[in-house]
């Protein structure tokens, strides 16, 4: 009985965790009239599949739009927002597992909730203010300009994640370090830094997802020249395309993070995941 | 120990920060006292004008009270799939390794564009689930232009996009526990359930923490999925603060309203989550076993 439940439970939920995704890989290939006369599901049987929608959004004579250079934009971004986020981020969380920190009443869990609560910020207050700030310091429309936005809801969860790594990698290891004659930053960098692979990775994953998916900030504070891929989707989108063509440049731009599942159940399967989030 | 080394390590990421984050922080509540809107740009004085506006705005309460459900129920329907699915994947089933990689799969999909596949499955009347209840003999449901299905419409659409996330904190976490309590509670002969009430969900707790919190942090900005499915419709009935805000500020470009509603939604959310936080906090006090 509990195993006929448990099959029936497994079953259910990856159907529907796949039928979103065979919808979209299905639409992408329908031609008109196979949209707009009702829903259809089965290539061949229902529908005699076409690559309209790919040849609207790929480089050739029928392409509608450039997701190419927006997908190097994409690439641009998120990489420069992980990287300064992993690098500020982890020296801090190192710096609040080892040390304590006090001004005033402040403590160092005052200050780690202070981290995490930047992400609290919807980006629709931030919209504005950093529409103007950007502006004025002519970084409006540029990577750097979105690397920095984009960093002030990354730093939080590295913070978040790597706090609680660094605690449990055991003192012992830097204050041997330090006994030897090393100063605390290079004890960090030769000791623990190496040590920090897994958690480090599990960060930096959490940071391409969450910058590469952004699309508000890329919304507001882009226009032509660093135009990411959500965004000229969503473009798309907003000039009523039909839907073979929004289903074909969805897919096209989940591509490259659906990779990273592959990825993330590696170091679970390994149990590297595990320290990173306690 | 000098002082000067850990400040090295906190001040660079701190100040960084700070740096992106306090303009417009000071810009908003500064422009919540102007009246810059469209034909009037610009920071002038007018008082207390827009937080009055507010307070009578039943729009906006209205959509702060549906995020407060919205955000609630969805993450609560996360977190209990979410555990369910990993106590499959950690040791329950065969094939773990293909299981975990296809749960994980809506987690790393673009929110904002997967809203608009689901605003194509839910479209009334070329939509994929209208079509497949006409298969099966059911009456089509309007999903987008009525108030109830609508809301059930977002629910799905975020249970979908976020559990995985869920998925991935407690499988992570279940992956890393010892295994010592476990075996005790074999050897004492402890049923399935017994186990799990006993063991490894007062043992998961910290973790499930953690990430209900996140998750309510992430899902008090709930945008996408509104936004692109229904526009916070028909009528207003699944409009969420941020959807509103939008409308607002970077629409209809009332900037001074729009930060005086996103101020005060900031102000509600950090208070809100500290006080959640506060009671998890307490009701994860060790009690003894």
């Amino acid at each position: 009985m509990y195993k006929v439940l448990k099959a029936t439970f497994i079953t259910i939920w990856s159907l529907f965790v796949l039928f979103p995704i065979m919808w979209a890989i299905t639409t992408s290939f329908k031609p008109e009239s196979a949209v707009v006369n009702g829903a259809t599901f089965i290539p061949f049987l229902e529908f005699q599949p076409s690559l309209i929608g790919w040849k609207a959004i790929l480089p050739g004579p029928d392409s509608l739009t450039n997701l190419l250079t927006p997908t190097l934009n994409s690439f641009i971004v998120t990489a420069g927002a992980t990287a300064v986020s992993l690098i500020f981020g982890s020296l801090a969380a190192y710096g609040l597992s080892r040390f304590t920190y006090g001004w005033k009443n402040y403590s160092n869990a005052d200050i780690i909730f202070f981290f995490v609560s930047q992400r609290i910020m919807p980006p629709v207050v931030l919209a504005i203010p950093f529409f103007l700030l950007l502006k004025e310091l002519k970084l409006l429309d540029t990577h750097l300009g979105l690397i920095l936005v984009l960093t002030s809801g990354l730093m939080p969860i590295v913070v978040w994640l790597m706090v609680d790594f660094f605690n449990a990698l055991p003192r012992e290891i830097d204050e041997m370090a330090m006994l030897e004659g090393c100063n605390p930053i290079q004890a960090f960098f030769r000791t623990i830094l190496p040590l920090s692979k897994p958690g480090l990775t599990v960060a930096g994953m959490f940071c391409v997802i969450f910058g590469w998916n952004d699309i508000f900030f890329a919304l507001t504070l882009t226009a032509t020249k660093v135009l990411t891929l959500p965004v000229a989707v969503i473009a798309l989108n907003g000039t009523v395309t039909p839907y073979w063509i929004l289903a074909a440049s969805t897919v096209f731009s989940i591509i490259p993070l659906v990779g990273l599942a592959f990825v993330i159940e590696r170091f679970l399967s390994r149990g590297n995941l595990g320290g990173a989030v306690r | 120990m000098k002082k000067g080394y850990p400040r090295f390590f906190l001040l660079p990421g701190l100040i960084l920060l700070v740096a992106i984050i306090i303009f417009p922080l000071l810009f908003t509540i500064r422009v919540t006292f102007s009246n810059w809107n469209v034909s009037q740009s610009g920071l002038n004085f007018i008082g207390g004008e827009n937080w009055s506006e507010m307070a009578r705005d039943t729009r906006y309460w209205g959509s702060l009270l549906r995020l407060f459900y919205l955000s609630f129920l969805t993450v609560a329907i996360q977190y209990a799939l979410g555990f369910a699915i990993a106590l499959f994947a950690w040791r329950g089933i065969a094939a773990r390794r293909f299981f975990r990689v296809l749960w994980l799969i809506p987690m790393m999909t673009t929110p904002s564009l997967m809203a608009i596949i689901w605003r194509s499955i839910f479209t009334e009347d070329i939509g994929a689930l209208n079509g497949i209840l006409s298969r099966v003999g059911l009456d089509p449901v309007n999903w987008l232009t009525e108030s109830g299905p609508a809301n059930v419409a977002i629910t799905i659409a975020e249970v979908w996009q976020w559990t995985p996330f869920m998925f991935l904190i407690l499988l992570a976490g279940l992956l890393s526990l010892p295994k010592e309590p476990f075996m005790a509670a074999a050897i004492d002969g402890a049923s399935a359930w017994k186990t799990f009430a006993r063991v490894t969900f007062p043992m998961m707790a910290p973790i499930s923490i953690g990430a209900i919190m996140i998750r309510l942090i992430d899902a008090s900005k709930i945008f996408d999925s509104v936004f692109t499915m229904t526009r916070g419709g028909p009528g207003n009935a699944t409009e969420t603060p941020a959807a509103y805000i939008f409308q607002r500020s970077l629409q209809d470009f009332q900037i001074a309203y729009g930060s005086t509603l996103a101020l005060m939604y900031l102000i509600l959310a950090i208070l809100t989550l500290t006080i959640i936080g506060k009671v998890f906090a307490r009701l994860s006090k060790p009690r003894g076993i």
